[in-house]
């Protein structure tokens, strides 16, 4: 039985990535438990963790410290494929501009910044913020979780902030919205995606399917 | 290479089935809403929009469970609209597998409401249901006001400012419904369009009117909409999703293929 704990700190819908995960074990034929909870010891005993996050940064890591994710995450990074989805994946970082400054975990080499009031795109046509809809996703760098996803193709981001790191090694994707984004990062067992990868049909659902069967490991 | 425009079919359903009004009077039976949106999923709509036009609170339950059945099957956006008054509406909603909720009258009732939410449960996913109406007599500078109801009850609310407001207080996309072109067939209002697209940072999706293609592109181009929302043109199946956005890719607009 292959494990999947989805970590629960209340903050927004976690159905959906439960669901799509479900989906996916389906389709694979394998049997799949997906639980969705923030009990440090059911998720010390899953396979693959599953890090989700929605919201504003700072209600995010007020309830993260508060429940000790933080260590449920470092513990299960130690270990075991993690999969970190949008404020997950900012959370990660050692910083954000969101909410006037709030420090995140620091587990990633990077910070969290603003779009920007102002944005614009190539032409000087105004881009929108939040950052939402499906955009193309440039692959980087090779990965296990981009196998059978062809180069370019779109996923669905809802984002006012994005990720911006010095360490290029880790990126893995990127998107253009203004300019190039981080789209997701990856670093020994885990893989960060800004975009939601259970929102983004069949796309992430094969990316979800390709982590329901990484064994953490990049080669 | 960059954001897709996105095309959003909507099923307002009634006791768990999708009809679609015209004007909000007239009501035809199109569907199972659960079938429909895994249709118009592999069809390659880019979101779903669901909105509950029942008014009894047994029909409501009927409504948590339609949208666990979607959600249990379509991979995409789902937003639910159509009674959201409480946080604990929200909450429900999410929980059964919404990853958006649209507010109307409760946001023109209760404004704090929309600030509340977005704080509660993020910007991105609030979004503002607003049914305007041009108010504005022939040769006046144009203005559009708010109507709650089903384009019933006039407020005496200017649309463009309460917009703003509402993007103020934290909705993350607005979802913005002509009453006057409402089932209508005879396109989106372009000018209210283009006056809320302009006037905020957040992304617009038109709504009410469309009864072709062009209407389509037309809201994107002219209208300079983020997303455009139609239900009885892909209902009734006179178009596909893969037709429009075929048509709107031919036209230079940027697709999901």
């Amino acid at each position: 039985m292959n494990k999947i704990a989805v970590i629960d700190y209340g903050m927004g819908n976690l159905h959906s990535v439960a669901k799509a995960v479900e989906h996916v074990g389906r389709e694979l034929g394998e049997p799949v438990e997906v639980v969705v909870t923030p009990d440090a010891d059911i998720i010390a005993s899953a396979d693959r963790v599953i890090f989700p996050g929605v919201g504003a940064i700072r209600d995010c890591m007020a309830e993260i410290l508060r429940l000790n994710v933080n260590e449920i995450v470092e513990d299960a990074m130690k270990s075991k494929p993690v999969l970190a989805i949008c404020v997950g994946m900012q959370a990660l970082m050692k910083r954000s501009e969101e909410n006037g400054g709030v420090d995140c975990l620091g587990f990633l080499e990077g910070e969290v910044r603003y779009f920007g009031d102002n944005l614009t795109g190539e032409n000087g046509e105004r881009l929108k913020v939040p950052h939402m809809g499906w955009n193309q996703v440039k692959q980087t760098r090779p990965h296990p979780l981009w196998k059978d996803v062809p180069d370019n193709s779109r996923f669905y981001f809802v984002h006012s902030y994005y990720v911006q790191t010095e360490n290029q090694e880790m990126v893995t994707g990127v998107t253009h919205y203004g300019a190039d984004i981080v789209a997701t990062l990856a670093a020994d067992n885990i893989f960060a995606t800004q975009f939601h990868p259970e929102k983004s049909q069949q796309a992430g659902l094969t990316l979800l399917r390709n982590f329901l069967q990484w064994d953490g490991s990049v080669e | 290479m960059g954001l897709a425009k996105r095309i959003i079919p909507c099923l307002d359903c009634e006791n768990g089935r999708v009809v679609k009004g015209v004007k909000f009077l007239d009501i035809r039976d199109a569907g199972d809403p659960v079938e429909i949106s895994k249709r118009y999923c592999d069809a390659g709509a880019d979101e779903i929009t669901f909105l509950d036009i029942t008014a009894s609170h047994e029909g409501r339950e009927t409504t948590v469970h339609t949208v666990e059945a979607i959600a249990s099957q379509v991979f995409i956006p789902l937003t639910v609209g159509g009674g959201i008054r409480t946080l604990e509406d929200i909450r429900t909603m999410l929980n059964a597998g919404a990853d958006k909720v649209a507010i109307n009258t409760a946001a023109v009732t209760n404004p704090d409401f929309v600030r509340e939410a977005a704080q509660r449960f993020g910007s991105q996913c609030i979004v503002v249901a607003v049914d305007a109406k041009q108010v504005s007599g022939e040769g006046e500078p144009l203005k559009w006001e708010i109507f709650t109801h089903g384009g019933r009850n006039a407020t005496g609310i200017d649309a463009l400012e309460w917009i703003k407001r509402m993007v103020e207080y934290g909705a993350g996309e607005i979802l913005l419904t002509s009453m006057d072109r409402d089932g209508t067939k005879t396109g989106f209002d372009l000018a209210l369009n283009r006056a809320v697209s302009r006037a905020v940072q957040v992304p617009i999706i038109a709504s009410g009117g469309v009864g072709n293609l062009q209407h389509l592109v037309d809201g994107i181009i002219e209208g300079e909409a983020d997303a455009v929302l139609a239900a009885s043109i892909f209902h009734f199946q006179e178009f596909t999703i893969g037709e429009a956005k075929q048509f709107m890719a031919q036209q230079g607009i940027e697709v999901r293929l």
